[in-house]
C-alpha cells in the first residue's frame, strides 16, 4: 500500500477529497465540550489510576468509589446538557474529524449507559455482603487478583486486608470505551472504541473473590473469543476500505449507494468490489453480534455471565448490550442502508435463531446466573426484530428497549448477589426454592424482573418488547414477531417457572439467607424497580423522548 | 310531558330497591309501598295517554333520552325511551293490571312470611317490562328483556323450598337463553348491518337492506319471541312455571311477559314486512303453537297447566297474527290486550279457587265450586266466555279479527291458516268449557264423605286444619282479592267490544304498525258464523264429556293422544333424548379431545422444547475452542448467504 492511500485515509475523512501528498498537516478541530462526556469518564479513570498509585491502601476504597460515582453523574450531567443545547436533535453533527457523531441515538443511549453504570458501580461498592475477612470489610472482587488462586499470597492478600479497587478505573475505562462505540462515525473509532471497553472488562471478569477459578476461565475464554471477534471486525473493516477507499462511515455510504464514483488510483483493483463490500460488512457484523450475544455467536455469555463477579455480569449484560446495539444500529442504517435488502434474510436468520435458541436452552438451566444469560440472548433476539425493522420507528423502539432492559438487567443481578450461603453466592436454582416464604420482599422484587423479562403488562418489559414488535411488524417483519412472539411464550415459561419456585416451594433446611444489603445496592435495586415500574405504568414521555432521540447524523 | 316517561319505570325500580334492600324493618307495610308504587305508574300512564289522546295521530310519539350509555365512537348506545300509541297500550296494561294484581297479591300472599320480598321482584318485572316495551333501542330493549326473565326466574322459584319450583325456574332460565341468544345475535346483525339499534333509523333502513340479511336478523327476533313467549319450539318452560305463586302466573305468565314476544314481532314489523321467509316461519310458529297449546290444554287436570296451555295457544294465535304483516298487527295487539284481561281474570280465578281448596290444582278434586265461590264464579265464568269468543265478549271481536284476517291472507295459505285457526277455536271453547264443568259444575268431588250436604256450615278453617289431608273447606276469597278479579272481568267482557265498534283499536295503532285489510276471500260475516259454529261444537263435545257424566276423580287411562298431551306432548321427552343426551354426548366428546388431543399437543410440545434444550445445551460444552468453531461456522453462514443473496 502506498502512501498516497494511508494519507487518503485521513484526508477523505475530512473532506478532502483528491488528496495531494504535499499538502500542509493540518491539525485536527477537536470540540471537546461536545465530547465533554467521553472526555470526563476517560480523564477521572486516568486519575483512578494515579489513585492506585499514589493514595494510601486504606483510602483508595473511599476515593475511588467517590471519583467514579462523580465521574459518571459529571458525565450524564454533560450528556443532558448537551441534549438540552439540541445536540440531540437540531445541532445534530459529526464531531472531531468526522470520528463521532453527536447525534440523538448517541446521546440517548450515553445517557443510559451512564446511568446503568452508576447504579451498576453501587453494587462494585457494596461491602457487607459478605461476612468480614480478618476484621476487614470485603466486596465481590478478590483480594490481589495476581494472586494464583489458594496460595499462600492470596491468603496473606486477604489477611492483609487488600481490596482490588483497579476495578473502579476499569469500569471507568470501559464506560468510556461504551459512551464512544455508539457514537464512532468512522470504522477505525469503532474499532478503537471496541478495544477500549472489552480489555477492561476481561479483566474484570477474572477478579471475583469467591470461585475464582471458574472466574479466570470465563476471563480467558471471553478474552479469546473476544481477541477472535475483534480479529473479524478488523478484517471486516480492511475489506471496507479496500471497497470505499474510506473507513468513514458517511464515506462508506455514498460509496455503497453509488452516488460517488470515485477511483482512488492506489485501490484502482479494488474499490466498488461489491464482494468485498459484502464479506466486509458481515465480518463487522460478526464482530458486532459477538458483543450483543446473537447465536451463533453468543457461547461466551453463559460461561462469562456465570464465571464473572456478579455485579460485573450484571454491568456487563446491561451496557454492553447497550452500546453494542447502538454501534449496530449505526452501522446498518448509515453505512449500509444500501445493503438493507442484501443482510435482511440473514439479520431474520439471526434473529430467529437467537430468539428462539435463547429461550428453547433456557428451559433446561439450573443456575439463575446462566438462565440470566440465556435470557440475555433471546432479549438480543427480540432487539434484533426492531433493529431488522428499517425503520425510524424501529431505532426508536430498539433505544426504547434498551433503556429498559438494561435497567432490569442491573437490578435482576444485583438481587442475585443477595441471595447466599456458605460458599458465597447461592446461583443453583435449587436453592432459591421457597425464597418467597423466607424473604417474600426480595423475592417479590425479583419477580417483578422476571416478569419484566417476560413482557408482562405493567412492566417496562411490556412496552418495550411491545415498541419493538409493532416496529418490526410495520417494517413488514411479521414473520419475526410471529416468532418473537412464540419465543416470548417459551421464555415465559422458565421465568414464570423460577416464580413457583420462588413462591410455592417448600424451603430447603440448608436453604440460602438473604443477606442485607448496604444502601448501595438498595439503591440499585429500587432504581430498578421504580424504571420497571414506571416504564410499565406510563411508558409515553420515554417512548417521545426515544423516538426524538431516533434520527442518526450523517 | 315526556319527562314524565322516565316516571313509569322510576316508581316500581324505586320499590323494587327499597323493598330488596330495606330488609326485615319494611316487612309490615312492604306490600303497601309496593302496590301504592305500581298503582303510581299507573296514574303516571294514564296521564301520558290522556295527553296523547288529546294530539294529532301523527305526533302522538313522545321521546324521552336520559343520558348516552356507551358513548364510544362509532358505538353509540342511548338510555333513551319512546312512548308512542303501540308502547302506550303495552304500558296501560302492564300497570293496569300490574296493579290489580299487587292488590290481589296483598291477599293471596298474606300468610307468607316473605311477601316483602315477593312485591319487591313483582316492581322489579314492572320496572324491566316497562323498560322492554318503552325502550327507543333494542340494546336498551335487551336490557328490559334480561330483566323480565330475571324476575319470572326468581318469581317461578319463589317458593324455593319446593324443588320443583326450583326445577321450574332453572328451566325457565335455561330455555330462555336460547331465546335470549337470538335476540343478542339479532342486535350484533343489526348492528353490523345497519351501525345503529335505534328502531328510526333500523326500521327505515329496511329498504336498502339486503333480504338475506333482514331474513337472517328476523329469524334471529323470531327465537326470541319463541322464548320469551313459549312458542314451539321452545315452550317447554310455560307449563312448569306455573309453580310460581297464582298471582305470578296471571301477571308474567299470561298477560304482560309472554307477549313480549309479540311486541317484539309487532315492533320489528318493518323488518318482518320486508322478509317474507321469515315472516312464513312466524306464521308458522304461531299456528303449531296455537295447536299445540290447545291440545295440551284439553288434557290437563292441573287448572293452572290447563290455563298455560291455553296461553300458549292463544300467544299462538298472535304470534300468527304478527306473522301476517300489516293485515294482522292491530289485531294482534289487540287480542293481546283482551287476552291480557280474561286470562288474569282466569289466573285469579284459578287462585281463588285454589286459595279456597287448601291449594289443591287438580282440577277432578274439583266439582260444583260455584255454589261457594259465586264470585269467583261469576268473574271466571266471564272471563271463559270472553276466552271461548262468546258473542259480544271480549274474546269474541280479537279472536274474529284474527281468523278473519289468518283468511284474508289470501291463496291457499290463507284458507290453510284460517282453518287451523278455527278449528283452534274449537278446541279453545272445548278445553275451557272443560275446565268451567270440571271446577264449578258437577259432583262435589272434594268431600271425603260420600254424600255431599250443601247445608255444611261454612266456616273458615283455622290455619292448622288447613294440612294436606284435611278436606277443604271452600269458601270465597277475601276482598282483596275479589275485586281485581271484578274489574278484570269488566276488561273481559268490554274490552273487545269498546276496540272494536268503530275500528277505534285499529285507528289508534294504525299510525305506528300500518294496516291493509287483505283480500278476504269469504266475508266478515261468514267467518263469524263459521266461528260460531266451531264453538257450539267445542262447547258441545266438552258438555257430553263432562257435564252430562260425571267426572272420574282418579284420571282414566285415556287415548295416546290425551296420554302424550298430558306430558306435553312428549316435549320434555323429546328435549331430553335431543338436546340432553346429546349435549351430554357432545360435552363427553369434547372433554376427551380436550384431554386427548389438546393437552397432547400441550403437553407434547412442552416435552419435546424440553427435549430440544437438553440437547441443544450439550452444545454448550464449554471449550473456547468449540465456541470458537461456532463463531467460524457462523461468520461463514452468515457471508456466503449474504453472498448468495446478491447472486440470486
Amino acid at each position: 500500500m502506498s502512501a498516497t492511500a494511508v494519507h487518503s485515509l485521513w484526508t477523505t475523512a475530512s473532506g478532502v477529497t483528491s488528496a495531494a501528498p504535499d499538502e500542509k498537516f493540518k491539525a485536527p478541530v477537536i470540540e471537546y465540550t461536545q465530547l465533554a462526556p467521553v472526555l470526563i469518564v476517560i480523564g477521572v479513570a486516568v486519575l483512578g489510576v494515579l489513585v492506585e498509585a499514589f493514595v494510601p491502601r486504606r483510602a483508595r476504597y473511599y476515593t475511588q468509589v467517590f471519583l467514579t460515582v462523580v465521574a459518571l453523574v459529571a458525565a450524564f450531567a454533560a450528556v443532558v446538557g448537551l441534549a438540552a443545547g439540541g445536540y440531540g436533535t437540531t445541532k445534530a453533527h459529526i464531531a472531531a474529524m468526522g470520528a463521532v457523531a453527536v447525534d440523538g441515538p448517541s446521546l440517548f443511549l450515553q445517557g443510559v449507559i451512564l446511568l446503568t453504570s452508576l447504579v451498576a458501580v453501587f453494587t462494585f461498592a457494596e461491602r457487607r455482603l459478605d461476612p468480614e475477612a480478618h476484621g476487614n470489610r470485603v466486596d465481590s472482587f478478590a483480594a490481589q487478583a495476581a494472586s494464583v488462586p489458594g496460595s499462600d499470597s492470596e491468603k496473606a492478600a486477604v489477611r492483609a486486608g487488600f481490596t482490588t479497587t483497579e476495578v473502579f478505573p476499569l469500569v471507568l475505562f470501559s464506560v468510556a470505551g461504551m459512551l464512544v462505540f455508539p457514537a464512532a462515525n468512522d470504522l477505525l473509532t469503532l474499532f478503537v472504541a471496541l478495544e477500549v471497553f472489552s480489555l477492561p472488562l476481561y479483566l474484570l471478569c477474572a477478579v471475583a473473590r469467591r470461585k475464582r477459578l471458574m472466574s479466570q476461565e470465563s476471563a480467558v475464554k471471553y478474552f479469546l473469543l473476544g481477541a477472535f471477534s475483534s480479529a473479524f471486525l478488523l478484517f471486516g473493516i480492511a475489506l471496507l476500505y479496500g471497497y470505499a477507499g474510506s473507513v468513514s462511515y458517511a464515506q462508506i455510504a455514498t460509496v455503497v449507494d453509488g452516488s460517488i464514483q470515485r477511483t482512488d488510483p492506489a485501490l484502482a483493483d479494488t474499490m466498488g468490489n461489491d464482494a468485498l463490500l459484502l464479506i466486509g460488512g458481515a465480518m463487522i457484523l460478526t464482530g458486532l453480534l459477538f458483543k450483543v450475544g446473537a447465536v451463533p455467536f453468543h457461547m461466551w455469555t453463559p460461561d462469562v455471565y456465570q464465571g464473572a463477579p456478579t455485579p460485573v455480569t450484571g454491568f456487563m449484560a446491561a451496557a454492553t448490550k447497550v452500546a453494542a446495539f447502538g454501534a449496530l444500529l449505526r452501522l446498518l442504517y448509515v453505512v449500509l442502508p444500501g445493503l438493507t435488502w442484501d443482510l435482511r434474510p440473514v439479520m431474520w436468520g439471526i434473529a430467529i435463531v437467537t430468539m428462539v435458541g435463547g429461550a428453547v436452552v433456557a428451559i433446561t438451566q439450573t443456575d439463575i446466573k446462566r438462565l440470566l444469560a440465556y435470557s440475555s440472548i433471546a432479549h438480543a433476539g427480540f432487539i434484533l426484530a426492531g433493529v431488522i425493522a428499517a425503520t425510524p420507528d424501529g431505532i426508536s423502539s430498539v433505544l426504547f428497549y434498551l433503556g429498559t432492559y438494561s435497567f432490569v438487567t442491573v437490578g435482576a443481578f444485583a438481587v442475585v448477589t443477595l441471595v447466599r450461603d456458605a460458599g458465597g453466592e447461592a446461583t443453583h436454582l435449587s436453592k432459591w426454592a421457597g425464597l418467597g416464604r423466607r424473604s417474600p420482599l426480595v423475592a417479590a422484587v425479583f419477580a417483578v424482573f422476571l416478569l419484566a423479562f417476560a413482557g408482562i403488562p405493567l412492566t417496562s418489559g411490556f412496552s418495550g418488547k411491545f415498541a419493538v414488535f409493532k416496529a418490526a411488524a410495520d417494517g413488514g417483519a411479521g414473520g419475526l414477531v410471529v416468532v418473537g412472539v412464540i419465543s416470548s411464550a417459551i421464555a415465559a415459561f422458565f421465568y414464570i417457572r423460577v416464580i413457583v419456585l420462588m413462591f410455592f416451594s417448600e424451603p430447603k433446611a440448608d436453604g440460602p439467607t438473604v443477606a442485607v444489603p448496604s444502601p448501595l445496592t438498595m439503591t440499585t435495586i429500587a432504581v430498578g424497580v421504580a424504571v420497571t415500574v414506571v416504564l410499565g405504568l406510563a411508558p409515553q414521555y420515554f417512548l417521545d423522548l426515544a423516538s426524538q432521540a431516533g434520527t442518526f447524523v450523517r | 310531558m315526556e319527562n314524565l316517561i322516565a316516571l313509569l319505570v322510576a316508581a316500581p325500580l324505586l320499590g323494587a330497591a327499597v323493598l330488596l334492600c330495606g330488609g326485615r324493618r319494611l316487612d309490615r307495610a312492604g306490600h303497601w309501598l309496593g302496590t301504592l308504587l305500581a298503582a303510581a305508574s299507573f296514574v303516571v300512564a294514564v296521564v301520558l295517554f290522556t295527553d296523547m289522546l288529546g294530539k294529532g295521530a301523527e305526533d302522538r310519539a313522545l321521546h324521552q333520552k336520559l343520558f348516552s350509555w356507551i358513548p364510544v365512537e362509532g358505538f353509540q348506545a342511548d338510555v333513551a325511551f319512546q312512548l308512542d300509541q303501540l308502547s302506550m297500550t303495552f304500558v296501560l296494561l302492564i300497570t293496569g293490571v300490574g296493579t290489580l294484581i299487587h292488590i290481589y297479591s296483598i291477599g293471596y300472599m298474606e300468610h307468607d312470611e316473605r311477601r316483602r320480598r315477593f312485591f319487591g321482584y313483582l316492581n322489579l318485572f314492572l320496572a324491566a317490562m316497562l323498560i322492554l316495551v318503552i325502550a327507543d333501542n333494542y340494546l336498551l330493549l335487551y336490557v328490559g328483556w334480561e330483566g323480565v326473565g330475571l324476575a319470572s326466574y326468581l318469581l317461578i322459584g319463589f317458593w324455593q323450598h319446593k324443588p320443583s319450583a326450583a326445577t321450574a325456574a332453572k328451566k325457565a332460565f335455561l330455555v330462555n337463553r336460547v331465546g335470549d341468544m337470538g335476540l343478542s345475535i339479532a342486535i350484533m346483525l343489526m348492528f353490523t348491518t345497519f351501525g345503529t339499534f335505534a328502531y328510526g333509523p333500523v326500521l327505515e333502513a329496511t329498504g336498502e337492506t339486503s333480504e338475506g340479511k333482514l331474513t337472517a336478523i328476523g329469524l334471529m327476533l323470531l327465537l326470541a319471541a319463541c322464548g320469551k313467549s313459549a312458542q314451539v319450539p321452545l315452550q317447554s318452560w310455560l307449563g312448569d312455571a306455573m309453580e310460581g305463586p297464582t298471582p305470578v302466573s296471571a301477571l308474567i305468565h299470561a298477560a304482560t311477559m309472554v307477549t313480549a314476544g309479540v311486541y317484539l314481532i309487532v315492533r320489528s314489523g318493518a323488518i318482518f314486512n320486508a322478509a317474507p321467509d321469515a315472516q312464513m316461519v312466524v306464521v308458522v310458529v304461531g299456528a303449531v303453537t296455537l295447536i299445540f297449546g290447545a291440545i295440551v290444554g284439553c288434557a290437563k287436570d292441573d287448572i293452572k297447566k290447563a290455563l298455560a296451555g291455553s296461553t300458549m295457544s292463544q300467544i299462538g294465535y298472535m304470534i300468527l297474527a304478527a306473522g301476517l304483516g300489516p293485515i294482522g298487527y292491530v289485531f294482534a295487539i289487540m287480542h293481546l290486550v283482551t287476552h291480557g284481561f280474561f286470562k288474569a281474570g282466569l289466573f285469579l280465578g284459578a287462585g281463588s279457587v285454589m286459595h279456597g281448596m287448601n291449594d289443591e290444582v287438580d282440577m277432578r278434586k274439583y266439582g260444583g265450586l260455584r255454589k261457594y265461590m259465586p264470585v269467583t264464579f261469576v268473574t271466571f265464568g266471564l272471563g271463559y266466555l270472553a276466552i271461548i269468543g262468546f258473542p259480544g265478549l271480549s274474546g269474541f271481536f280479537s279472536k274474529d279479527k284474527i281468523i278473519e284476517a289468518a283468511f284474508a291472507k289470501g291463496g291457499t295459505e290463507g284458507w290453510i291458516l284460517g282453518s287451523v285457526a278455527l278449528l283452534g277455536a274449537a278446541i279453545t271453547a272445548f278445553y275451557m268449557t272443560r275446565v268451567m264443568l270440571m271446577t264449578f259444575f258437577g259432583e262435589e268431588r272434594w268431600r271425603r264423605t260420600a254424600t255431599p250436604s250443601p247445608d255444611a256450615p261454612d266456616v273458615e278453617p283455622a290455619a292448622e286444619t288447613r294440612g294436606e289431608h284435611a278436606e277443604p273447606h271452600p269458601h270465597e276469597s277475601p276482598k282483596s282479592m275479589t275485586i281485581p278479579m271484578i274489574v278484570l272481568a269488566f276488561g273481559s267482557v268490554f274490552a273487545g267490544g269498546f276496540f272494536s265498534i268503530g275500528d277505534r283499536f285499529l285507528h289508534w295503532l294504525e299510525p305506528v304498525t300500518g294496516h291493509d285489510h287483505g283480500d278476504a276471500p269469504i266475508g266478515a260475516s261468514t267467518v263469524t258464523a263459521a266461528t260460531m259454529v266451531a264453538l257450539v261444537i267445542g262447547v258441545a263435545i266438552a258438555w257430553a264429556m263432562y257435564g252430562r257424566k260425571p267426572v272420574p276423580v282418579a284420571a282414566p287411562r285415556g287415548s295416546l293422544l290425551t296420554r302424550a298431551a298430558r306430558r306435553d306432548l312428549l316435549q320434555d321427552d323429546f328435549n331430553h333424548v335431543v338436546l340432553v343426551r346429546g349435549g351430554e354426548h357432545l360435552t363427553r366428546s369434547l372433554v376427551y379431545v380436550d384431554h386427548t388431543l389438546v393437552d397432547g399437543v400441550v403437553n407434547g410440545t412442552a416435552a419435546s422444547m424440553g427435549g430440544l434444550s437438553g440437547r441443544l445445551r450439550k452444545l454448550q460444552n464449554g471449550y473456547a475452542r468449540s465456541y470458537a468453531v461456532s463463531m467460524f461456522g457462523g461468520t461463514a453462514v452468515l457471508i456466503a448467504a449474504t453472498l448468495l443473496m446478491r447472486a440470486v
